[in-house]
């Protein structure tokens, strides 16, 4: 099979009277050093190219004590998200009611629908602003921009939610598209919301 | 058979310089996955890294310039009065990740990069907002990178808790620091789906 030609025993035409030297073999069988060689190929190539590591950029805000310079969002485009114990997203629309009624759970494969239905309907309410779009025009960018300008998601995780649901739900706004949101601190009174809910929960299933 | 043989060897020859080793795992990390597919960066940069067990550690990455290994631990040093000998501060190099208190890191220093692998840190204190060392750590980096760019890699474990990556934002966060790269695996699935969005939206 695998060999190198030597041509150590090729019929050399020798003349007459001549005596044919006895040669040995020079001819190596390199099946073993090709097995080892295909072996560690195998070996490189699966280890070269696995589990290749990439970011996600992250952008905080600034802790901003004054109230005159926080930034004011509409209450109607906010989507509030958050990420509670076991892989549970609570969420609600704009404010959140006394009685907590549009308080909803759901999970990681559900919130994008969420997501898309409220983006979708926030850009329904746009009217035209001109100034905005006078703006993106400036800048470059597409007029379609200021539709959504309204929408804001605030990601509230709880000190229950790990930290893949913080990267999962990072990865939804990319996915989604979302251009502004936010990753602040929960509230007192959604924590206690969401105790509730598993208690609530828990007591259901027994 | 043998050009065969032959471009089989170019092959392997190929993966045996092309491959880079991956310093060794002091701690098990298992990164989320992420749809975005940017480069990491190697250089200039500072790790921070937390394990399952919300243990913090900190690893400066800069292979080109290692001046800043010095300049880090000194400052650290300097501004804490760990009271390190000019040898354990040259240690700090070889050390890949810290990961204990302020008080332990001159018995860290002193031990061989070796023994340190197998030794079990207790991470960084940082969950006391108070006493968020990690801040010091940050604070040595940012000045000795000053003028330059710097990135603040933040690798996490899928299954910590978010407390810990809280902290570790908000030690940055004190240092004026607000723009990470968090370390993650490309999750191709969700990938596509992204790039399809994109393509829709566009």
């Amino acid at each position: 099979m695998a060999s190198i030609d030597t041509g150590g025993d090729g019929g050399q035409k020798k003349g007459p009277g001549v005596k044919k030297a006895k040669k040995l073999s020079t001819r190596v069988d390199m099946t073993p050093m090709v097995d080892l060689g295909f072996l560690l190929i195998t070996f490189f190539v699966f280890t070269a190219t696995m589990n290749e590591p990439t970011t996600l950029d992250l952008n905080m805000p600034k802790d901003i004590k004054d109230k005159k310079d926080q930034t004011e969002v509409k209450e109607s485009g906010v989507l509030s998200v958050m990420l509670g114990k076991d892989d549970v997203v609570y969420y609600y629309e704009g404010k959140l009611l006394e009685d907590g009624s549009n308080f909803k759970s759901t999970d990681f494969k559900g919130v994008r629908n969420i997501i898309v239905n409220k983006r979708k309907e926030v850009m329904g309410r746009y009217v035209r602003d001109a100034e905005c779009e006078a703006k993106m025009a400036r800048e470059g960018k597409p007029a379609s921009n200021c539709a959504d300008k309204d929408f804001v998601v605030i990601i509230k995780p709880t000190k229950d939610a790990t930290y893949k649901n913080t990267v999962d739900i990072l990865d939804e706004m990319t996915i989604n598209q979302v251009r502004t949101y936010a990753m602040v601190k929960i509230f007192d009174q959604e924590y206690e919301l969401i105790k509730k809910t598993e208690e609530f929960n828990k007591a259901g299933i027994k | 058979m043998t050009p065969f043989v032959d471009i089989a060897f170019l092959i392997l020859s190929f993966f045996i310089m092309a491959t880079k080793f991956k310093p060794p795992d002091i701690v098990e990390i298992k990164t989320p996955g992420s749809v975005l597919s940017q480069k990491l960066p190697e250089n200039n940069a500072v790790m921070i890294s937390f394990d399952s067990t919300n243990r913090v550690f900190f690893t400066v990455l800069s292979e080109k310039d290692p001046q800043k290994y010095t300049d880090i631990i000194k400052e650290v040093n300097d501004g804490q009065s760990l009271g390190l000998t000019p040898s354990e501060m040259a240690n700090f190099r070889n050390i890949y990740m810290v990961g204990v208190p302020l008080a332990g890191v001159k018995q860290l220093l002193a031990m061989d990069a070796k023994a340190v692998e197998k030794l079990r840190q207790p991470g960084i204190p940082v969950e006391d907002s108070a006493n968020n060392q990690l801040y010091w750590w940050v604070r040595a980096a940012k000045n000795a990178f000053a003028g330059e760019k710097l990135n603040y890699l933040i690798k996490g474990d899928a299954n910590s808790k978010y407390p810990a990556f809280e902290a570790v934002v908000a030690a940055l966060k004190r240092n004026e620091e607000y723009k990470y790269n968090l370390i993650t695996t490309l999750d191709g699935g969700e990938a596509a789906l992204y790039e399809a969005n994109k393509a829709k939206n566009k």
